[in-house]
This record gives C-alpha cells, structure tokens and sequence, in this order.
C-alpha cells in the first residue's frame, strides 16, 4: 500500500508533486542499492549528495534563506516515505535540519544569513551533539565546556552517539559556557563548531541504523569565533534545544511511521505468496489477527503524526501531541517489525530480507530523541498540568 | 528552436486497473494518476535538448480536466518553460487531439513537436501520426535517438527488424519510444520555482475543434482471469501434453 493513497485527494497539488518524485528518487537511487549498503555499514554518499540535489538538506529552511520552507506536515510525509524504505537515510537531513532551525529560531540576522544558505544547499552538512559519554536524557549534566578566550571560545570535553559527526562538516554542540552556574541550565550554550576548527570522531557501531555515521566526537582545545553562539546571548542553550523538540519528536515519529509501514507492506506481501496447507498464510486467521493489527497501527501512528504536524504548522501549542505521535509511532514501528519477522518465519531471521532491518532499526527510535520512558513522563505531566488549569 | 511536448494525465502505470461496474469505463476515482510515461520521456528529451542549448523555449501542453493542471505543472518542474492546457472533460479522441494540436502549432509556431508514441491508458498510438498528416509534416515515430541540426533530425527508430534511421526535414513530429532516454524526477527547489511558470488555459470551443467523440464504446470488461498453470514431472510429460492436450506440437 503506497503511502496515502487513501488521502491522496486531501493533499494539495504541489505536495502530490513532491511526494510523486521523492517516492521516484526513493525507487531508482535509495531502495536498488539500501540492502547492500547497510549490509557492510557503509555511508551512502551518492545518496546523500542526492539529497542535496533534491533540495531535502533544506527541507525546512526558510526560503529567504535557500531552503524550500516545507511546513512540518509536507516534512513529516516525506520523512515516512524515505524511512519506509531505509530509516538511515532520513537520518543524514533530519538532525541536519535540527541545527539549521536552532539558527533559524534563535540565530541573529547576520547568523541566518551566513549559515542557513549553505545548510540549504547542503554545502553545510552536520548535525547535533548533545549526548555525552556520562549523559544522555539528562542534559543538564553536560561536561563539554566552551570558554572565552579573546574573540573565541576554546571547547573541551567527549560527545556521544553523535549522528553525522564523520561525514559532515559542522556540529551544534551543547556546551557549559559557565559551569558554576545555578540553575545549571543558565550556564549552557548551544555553539556551532566547523570540522575544520578541529574535533576528532570516530566511529560507534551499532546494532542497526547502520550506512549512516554516528560517532564519539573529541574537542581538545577545539577553537571558534564567539560569532558562533546561537543567538546573542549567551545561556540559552538548553532552551533552544527544547525548544526545537516538538519538531525533532514529529520527525522522529514520521521515521517510525515508514518503518511500521515498511514492514506491513513486506509482511502482506509475503503473507499472500508463501502458503501452508494448501492456501496463503494470509487466509490464516491468526496471520491475518497480525496483518490488521500492523495496518490498524500504521494508520493511527501516520494520523498522531500528522495530527501534531497540522498543530505544529498552526503554531499551536503540541508538545504533548508530539510526545504522543513519537511515543505510539515508534513503538508501532517496533511492534510492526516484530510481527513482520513472525509471518515471515526463518526468513524474517535472514540476512536476504529487509524484515530483520526493521527490526533492528526500530528500537533506535524508542530510544532517540527523548526515550520512550521520558515521553510518558512528559505526556503524564502535561496531562496532569492542563487539567489542572 | 521551439519545441512543444504533449503531457497526458493517466492512470499510474503501477496502479491496478479496476473497470467499473457499469462496464462503462476503468474506475478513476480515488486512483493514482502521473503523467503517461511515453510522455515524461517526450519532456525529458525536450529539456536536454533546452539545457544542451539547442532549443530556447520548450512548452508543456495536456488536453484533459481541471487535475491535468497537475500534469502540465509536473512538466514544468521538470524543466519546461510554460505550459497550455487545454480543459476537457470526458473522452477525446485521438483525431481531435490530433486537431488541438494543429491549433496550438498556428499560435505557437514550434519547429518539433515530441509526444508520447502512445498512451499507457487507451494506447492508441495514433496522435503523432495523424497531427504530422494534418500539417504536411515530417514524422519520426518510436524514437530511440533524437539529434536536432539546423532545419533537420536524425532519428533513429525501433522496428522489428532493428534500428532504422530517418533524415527528416523540420519542421517535423517526433514520438518517443522506451529507450529514448531515463526521464528524470523533479528536484524539490524546481517544484517550488514551477509554481511560478505560466500556464495558459484554453478550451477546443476556443480552438475551433469539435471535441465529440465519433466512437462508441458499448461496453468494457476485465479480461478473463487466467488459469492457474500446472508442473508437469518430465520433459516427456511436457512433449505430450503440448501434443495431445494443448495441441501445439
Ligand atoms: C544510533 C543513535 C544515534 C544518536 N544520535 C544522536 C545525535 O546525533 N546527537 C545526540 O546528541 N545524541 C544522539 N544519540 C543519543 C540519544 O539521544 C540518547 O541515547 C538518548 O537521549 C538517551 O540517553 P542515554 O543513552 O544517555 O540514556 P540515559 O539517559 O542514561 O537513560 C537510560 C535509561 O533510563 C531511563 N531514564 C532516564 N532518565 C529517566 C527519568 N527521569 N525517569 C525515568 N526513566 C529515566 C531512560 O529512559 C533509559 O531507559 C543517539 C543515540 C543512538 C543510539
């Protein structure tokens, strides 16, 4: 089933014609090569270069400033479909996207105009450092420090699980501009660092995700002008980071959605080809139990998506409906790869399918952009916070 | 140099076609529509030919309903210069797009004209060969190779014997075969700067051609479901059924 192909009529003109060419550059330059390239963990270059081309490294970028000024809900969309093929992929652009809006939103002029432009064109590739070796949910206990030197500020300290750290060319590093500061988010800063300023990556392996460079980062001694803190001030950047978390949780929600849908789609296909006892196992009641679970929660995970989008767009207040859409839709992700490689019996086991792929790259998104855990206690609090007036 | 390409709105070539319970037709509603391959190929080639610099101006034309808008709109993300669109709603005939056409060419005085050497919907195959008559134009059908000179085309065909290559005087009407080319898909900062091109609207009333359809179509069905086949052990057993049940030995 093709993504929204129920919904098809509800889409605008210009989205049909989006989506009709992301879903042609995903079938001729992403899916004939995916299986081969995540087999041997290796970087899809030419893929990644096809994203620029495709103008997705400014996907979200304001058009004054180069970028195509998708609204959340075109993004979501085509988040879906690139993940429903291979979630990796989406990976290279969306915390790209992550810093480039972190400047757009609390950047100075001058800053937009210097940095977003080069992002858009993908020039400027690179991606967000928060985690550290010691911290991951609670970033209030980050140790990198940026202090000021003259005109510069000199960065110390171990990035973790930094996603485009190898291949890129730039990082939004979350930094302690003043670490004796209480409360400690008043002393944290969100600073852009160039490879060329010098930080050294190396690469984690993974259990899946895999093709795409996620690494430990080293700043020794790492120095870059002051003109690159984010914003004018400094101690804000805890704030700027949460501040694009709506946005990072409804990406992160449209890659679970493409990857419960990739694996409902494997699954109903190989439920009508491979038969048992005279007929296909999709005439099996107990597969076809599986089947109408997997598509019920597709369709629900792609509506809470699209749903906090839309709320997204409007610049309504959806902290809450994200937490929601990235907590059911990567757990459906889950779910879905798990059922996949039980209709797909020894075959979802092997290395010839891409179910055992799902699997192994839906967890990372229970686990990214805020756990699972951490979503709950978000969506519990605001629960209990509006009910309360 | 000119150059005008047809672009028609189809049923996906990927969707499977359901006929309506009326046996009136093939269902189109709620179904997904691109533009005919034939035709993505016919722009492909009319934009290399821009970028190579040997045309200057290439125009997208589609003759169907209000969504064909999209069609033209897709061409001119591709990289077509504007677009015509000429609204028609309901059935028109090969001969009376045939008849558009030479219209649009009075108005537009395009030196090639490339279409799709048929429709993946009705595949008739018959507009390029019935447009080149109506004008006195030379024709180039089933292209697998263009190459544009001064006032002349080289164009290489694919018939059954092989490849056979034509001269033909320009003006001419060139239609595309399979090979021609791989069209490419639209980047996303063209969609956006497509939104910007123009695309005039006219209708045949306004053409001066009747539209009507001169075919009746009684009544159109699936074709009869096929036959599951059977394994057969042997390489004798084959030889024998081929003889006495498919009798074909
Ligand atoms: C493949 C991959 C790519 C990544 N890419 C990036 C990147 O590009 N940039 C980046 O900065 N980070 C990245 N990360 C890191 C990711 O964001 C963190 O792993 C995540 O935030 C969790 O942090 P942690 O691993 O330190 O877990 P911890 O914070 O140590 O949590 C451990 C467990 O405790 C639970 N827990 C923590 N606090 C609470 C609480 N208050 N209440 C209840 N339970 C709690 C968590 O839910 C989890 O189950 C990536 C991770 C992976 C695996």
């Amino acid at each position: 089933m093709a993504p929204d192909a129920a919904t098809a009529q509800d889409l605008s003109e210009e989205e049909r014609i989006i989506f009709d060419s992301v879903d042609k550059f995903i079938e001729q330059d992403v899916r004939p090569h995916a299986h081969k390239l995540e087999a041997a963990d290796e970087y899809p270059r030419e893929i990644a270069d096809k994203l620029a081309e495709m103008g997705l490294m400014g996907a979200t970028i304001g058009e004054e400033y180069g970028g195509l000024g998708l609204s959340a809900s075109t993004y979501s969309k085509i988040v879906e479909r690139v993940s429903s093929c291979w979630m990796s992929v989406s990976g290279i652009f969306n915390s790209h996207l992550i810093a480039a809006a972190a400047v757009e939103r609390f950047g100075t002029e001058d800053q937009k105009r210097y940095w977003l432009p080069k992002m858009a064109s993908g020039e400027m590739r690179g991606g967000i450092a928060l985690t550290e070796p010691d911290c991951g949910t609670d970033l209030q206990a980050v140790r990198t420090t940026a202090k000021k030197d003259g005109n510069e500020y000199v960065l110390n300290g171990n990035k973790m699980w930094i996603t485009n750290c190898i291949e890129g060319n730039f990082l939004a590093v979350l930094a302690k501009t003043d670490p004796e500061t209480e409360p400690k988010h008043k002393g944290m800063s969100l600073i852009l660092v160039e490879k060329d300023a010098g930080y050294k990556t190396s690469k984690l392996h993974k259990l899946g995700y895999k093709g795409i460079d996620t690494g430990e980062v080293v700043f020794d001694n790492t120095r870059v002008p002051l003109t690159n803190l984010i914003g004018p001030d400094e101690g804000r950047g805890l704030q700027q980071i949460l501040g694009g978390l709506e946005l990072g949780r409804i990406n992160v929600a449209a890659r679970g959605v493409g990857v419960a849908r990739a694996a409902l789609n494997d699954a109903v296909a190989y439920a009508l080809d491979r038969k048992t006892f005279g007929k296909p196992i999709a005439e099996h009641q107990s597969i076809q139990i599986k089947l109408a679970d997997m598509a019920t929660r597709v369709e629900a995970a792609h509506l809470l998506v699209d749903s906090a989008a839309r709320a997204y767009d409007k610049g309504q207040r959806c902290d809450m409906e994200a937490g929601m859409a990235k907590l059911f839709a990567t757990e459906a992700a889950l779910e879905n790869a798990i059922e996949a490689m039980r209709i797909h019996g020894a075959y979802g086991y092997s290395k010839e399918y891409n179910v055992e792929r799902y699997f192994r790259d839906a967890p990372l998104l229970c686990i990214g952009e805020g756990t699972n855990e951490l979503q709950r206690i978000i969506i519990a609090r605001q629960l209990t916070e509006r009910a309360q007036g | 140099m000119k150059i005008l390409v047809g672009v028609k709105r189809v049923i996906d070539a990927y969707v499977k076609v359901r006929v309506k319970s009326d046996h009136t037709g093939v269902e189109t509603q709620n179904v997904k529509m691109s533009m005919n391959p034939f035709d993505e190929i016919a722009v492909e080639e009319g934009v290399r030919l821009r970028e190579a610099g040997t045309a200057d101006e290439l125009i997208a034309v589609s003759i169907g309903p209000d969504q064909a808008q999209e069609t033209i709109r897709t061409a001119l993300a591709m990289g077509a210069d504007r677009g015509i669109h000429v609204v028609a709603d309901g059935r028109v005939e090969p001969l009376a797009i045939a008849k558009i056409f030479k219209e649009l060419i009075a108005r537009e005085n395009p030196d090639v004209v490339i279409l799709g050497k048929q429709a993946i919907d009705d595949d008739n195959n018959q507009v390029g060969q019935m447009l080149a008559a109506l004008m006195g134009w030379s024709q180039g059908t089933f292209a697998s190779k263009i190459e544009l000179g001064a006032g002349q085309a080289k164009v290489t065909r694919e018939i059954d014997g092989g490849l056979e290559t034509l001269d033909l005087k320009l003006p001419a009407v060139l239609t595309t075969d399979l090979r021609l080319n791989e069209p490419r898909y639209a980047s996303l900062p063209n969609i956006m700067k497509a939104k910007k091109k123009e695309i005039a609207k006219l209708t045949a009333d306004e053409l001066g051609v009747d539209t009507a359809p001169r075919v009746e179509i009684l009544k159109v069905t699936e074709p009869p479901a096929r036959q599951a086949g059977v394994k057969v052990e042997s390489a004798a057993e084959l030889v024998e059924k081929l003889k006495n049940e498919a009798k074909v030995i």
